[in-house]
């Protein structure tokens, strides 16, 4: 016993002071890409080695749309390897609260060879993310962070309680999400505690592409779930469908089966990414919710 | 066929048993010298196979089928035999006429290939001869009736909703015996799959599984996306061990093009999987702590997870290490001060996950309920070919590492530790041990890591090459088997999980034991429920 707490006190406290300081990443992290929408100046080679169909284009009458789609990218860099105008940044915090608003697209004039000849619609709404341009630019991290104590304080009496659900994933977004309940993370230090059912629930964490197996079961976790109740779809699968999209096995992204209020990109979305995601999911809570 | 492409440790083995068989086995092709191919009638695979069995101790390790109807008329069904002495792999392939589309079970020889048969039926619609279980077990019993992997049907297919029931489960009566059911939806952060156990008081008569919740159609996908997206879907087929699944799925690539890593790319890799192992170890050690009610120790197993995955960020760019692994190698080099990082975490966990053990080893309440608990014979785990850490915990005596060295793992001697009394104490027993080993084995690594490029060019791979790929992963085996088709696609991947392997040995192990104690038998094991469905 004294063991034990001699190894606690001599370990200190490791817990990161998130939202509050930003996310202490390596500066060799791959967080979500960006284009140089005006310089880009062919969208095929992007879209050609892109797994997932994040970067994907359509092209008529010498005029190309491209997109950008956050929800169904998993971060991988092969895009910003073949073509210059695309980077890789740091930001991994990139939650949102439309699935639309994860969607960039861009509209150009083409050269007979099919390169950009110019931008001629510059994409309308930019994703959602920290130091974006965005219609609405959304609040600050560490502004969510003093408004989760007073509205989670107000409607869920100072706890929010969190369901998993894994739907269907690889079990990678799971691995992310244990961490959130370690020293490091620490979730419980905001009042969010994990809990083992869904009646106790406030929040369903939802992973994966929905299987068809798996389909029946999420439906019933939700019906469980007392409203008013919060979904965050976690990962590019559970927005998107991400590299494994619909086919006979999987239906996609969560909202096709019920109802979404925040999409977590990321594959997996780090324990920053999470936080910020469930920050942003109580910081929505409004009165359309039934609160 | 020329036996000079055939390995010299495997050569009296294809030698004899083409004696044995006397001219009815077929033609024999080596496209690989650890890789040989017998094109066998079907009704000579079940002696075939016995007998590699009784005289070469050959583990059958995976048995799947192919749907070569458009090239060969018929369907295959494959067979791969690990003969761990000769450090080889035989293969069977077996004709399946689509007019008779049945084949005889080998399951109540080989009961590790049980599910596995019933795999292929409900997924290439052969039909099962002599199965002592040929119930449904890959699809739900709700499912139309649908081959998903055959080539004329969809993958895009949209199934109508099903109804019925998904699984019939087996009745267990007698007085005072009650049926729990738990899941798919857990109460932990774990992944979905439904277990019934049928006890009487508290201890566990019965355990029957039900899995495939997560079945994702991942085979299938494979067939439809080119070969170098194919590496990110592998990293995708079970998040814990992404570096190993997508190491195993490029190296089966890069042996049907004939492609060999680079030097430093090999080492590189074994870091990585090394790295991968390490994570999931120290998580695991925590986690059965926790479910002993040992919390603080679990804390502590988080916290030097953390670092890990953060130095995996520093090295690859991602935590799980995704988009690192690629054709022919691996795709990012570290530089100097990547490797310093990389050795510093060595040197800080070596104290810190001594520390943690010392915490584990002193808590007499926590041995207490770790050991005799959910005990895996050792003649058990031989039966259902159990492998990986829970085959060694309980007797097998072997590593993909040290027995068939991929990556770099020629280079260094790899300590596999072996225990025998197969309980929960020695499944934790076997990761310490494996934890202290990787840290030795990753300094090794970097103190002699070579000069050059870490991946080769791996250009168009050639159509109707097939190959097998393997890597220890930190759960166990892997193995990737491909079949190559025109415009650098694949027309078949086959993926064996470890987890697949393994699971009815926790039907075994939990006999007994008492309910509350099932969480911690399950989180030794620690099986994958994603590469177990796909
Ligand atoms: S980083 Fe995203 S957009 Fe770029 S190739 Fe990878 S998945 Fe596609």
């Amino acid at each position: 016993m004294l063991g034990i707490l001699g190894k606690s006190l001599s370990t200190g406290i490791v817990t990161t002071s998130y939202p509050a300081t930003p996310p202490d990443v390596s500066a060799h992290v791959r967080g979500r890409p960006e284009i140089d929408w005006a310089n880009w100046k062919d969208a095929r080679p992007a879209a050609a080695i892109c797994p997932t169909g994040a970067i994907a284009y359509q092209d008529a009458k010498g005029q190309r749309v491209a997109r950008l789609d956050l929800a169904q990218c998993v971060f991988c860099g092969l895009c910003a390897d073949v073509d210059p105008a695309i980077r890789m940044t740091h930001d991994c915090e990139c939650a949102a609260r439309r699935r639309a608003d994860l969607v960039a697209a861009a509209g150009y004039r083409l050269k007979p060879d099919g390169t950009h000849e110019r931008l001629t619609s510059p994409p309308a709404g930019t994703p959602a993310c920290r130091g974006e341009a965005s219609a609405a630019p959304p609040p600050s991290v560490e502004a969510l962070g003093r408004q989760i104590k007073r509205r989670a304080g107000r409607i869920f009496g100072r706890s929010l309680h969190i369901r998993e659900v894994d739907a269907g994933s690889c079990n990678g977004c799971e691995i992310e999400i244990v961490g959130l309940n370690g020293p490091v993370y620490d979730v419980e230090r905001f009042g969010i505690h994990f809990v083992a059912s869904p009646r106790h629930a406030d929040l369903l964490l939802v992973t994966g592409p929905v299987t068809r197996n798996m389909e029946l079961a999420l439906k019933k976790t939700y019906d469980a779930t007392p409203a008013p109740r919060l979904v965050l779809a976690v990962g590019a699968c559970g927005c998107s469908g991400g590299i494994f999209g619909v086919n006979y096995a999987t239906r996609g992204a969560v909202d096709t089966v019920i109802p979404v209020d925040v999409y977590i990109p990321g594959c997996p979305p780090n324990p920053y990414a999470l936080l910020h995601g469930i920050l942003t999911a109580i910081g929505r809570l409004r009165p359309e919710h039934g609160c | 066929m020329m036996l000079s492409h055939v390995s010299s440790e495997l050569r009296p083995v294809v030698e004899e048993l083409t004696r044995r068989f006397h001219g009815r086995l077929g033609t024999c092709v080596a496209p690989r010298s650890n890789e040989i191919y017998f094109h066998a009638p079907l009704d000579l695979v079940s002696g075939c196979c016995a007998h590699l069995y009784r005289n070469w101790n050959a583990r059958l390790v995976t048995v799947f089928a192919d749907d070569a109807r458009a090239e060969a008329g018929v369907f295959h069904l494959y067979y791969v035999l690990a003969l761990d002495a000769a450090h080889g792999f035989l293969i069977l392939r077996a004709p399946v006429p689509p007019e008779t589309p049945e084949f005889p079970s080998l399951a109540n020889a080989f009961p590790g290939v049980n599910w596995q048969e019933r795999e292929v039926q409900d997924l290439f619609g052969l039909k099962l001869i002599g199965h002592p279980n040929p119930r449904r077990c890959a699809l739900h019993d709700d499912w139309p009736e649908v081959y998903p992997l055959r080539k004329d049907f969809d993958l895009k297919t949209v199934l109508p909703p099903f109804q019925g029931e998904r699984h019939k489960f087996r009745k267990v009566e007698g007085e005072g015996v009650f049926q729990v059911p738990v899941g798919p939806v857990h109460a932990g952060i774990i992944e979905p799959g439904h277990f019934l156990f049928s006890v009487a008081g508290e201890p566990v008569l019965y355990l029957q599984l039900r899995l495939f919740y997560v079945h994702k159609g991942t085979e299938k996908l494979f067939e439809h996306l080119p070969i170098a997206h194919g590496v990110r879907l592998a990293e995708s087929i079970s998040g814990d061990s992404s570096f190993a699944h997508a190491t195993a799925f490029c190296h089966a690539v890069e042996r049907a093009a004939g492609v060999d890593a680079p030097p430093r790319g090999r080492v590189l890799r074994s870091v990585c999987l090394e790295l991968e192992r390490l994570h999931n170890h120290i998580a695991d050690i925590g986690a059965i702590c926790t479910d002993v009610a040992f919390v603080t120790a679990n804390m502590h197993a988080l916290r030097l997870k953390e670092k890990i995955l953060r130095v995996n960020e520093h090295l690859t760019g991602n935590r799980l290490l995704r988009g690192q692994a690629c054709l022919g190698g691996v795709r990012f080099d570290w530089d100097a001060s990547q490797l310093k990082v990389l050795a510093g975490l060595v040197a800080e966990l070596r104290p810190e996950f001594a520390a943690l053990v010392q915490l584990v080893e002193r808590s007499s309440s926590t041995l207490d309920r770790l050991q005799t608990t959910g005990i895996l014979k050792p003649g058990v785990a031989r039966d259902l070919g159990v492998v990986g850490i829970a085959g060694r915990a309980s007797g097998f005596d072997h590593d993909l590492r040290r027995d068939f060295p991929h990556a770099a793992y020629d280079q260094v001697k790899v300590k596999v530790p072996v225990y025998q009394a197969g309980d929960v104490r020695h499944r934790l027993r076997v990761r310490v041990d494996e934890v202290r080993e990787s840290l030795s084995l990753i300094e090794q690594f970097i103190a002699k890591l070579p000069g050059g490029p870490v991946h080769a060019a791996v250009g168009e791979v050639p159509a109707d090459r097939a190959a097998l790929g393997y890597v220890e992963g930190w759960r166990g085996e892997i193995f990737h088997w491909i079949r190559t088709a025109p415009d650098n696609r694949l027309a078949r991947c086959k993926i064996k999980d470890p987890s697949l392997q393994n699971w009815p040995a926790l039907s075994e192990a939990i006999l007994g034991n008492i309910v509350p104690d099932f969480p911690v038998v399950n989180k030794s094991f620690n099986l994958s429920y994603s590469g177990t469905d796909r």
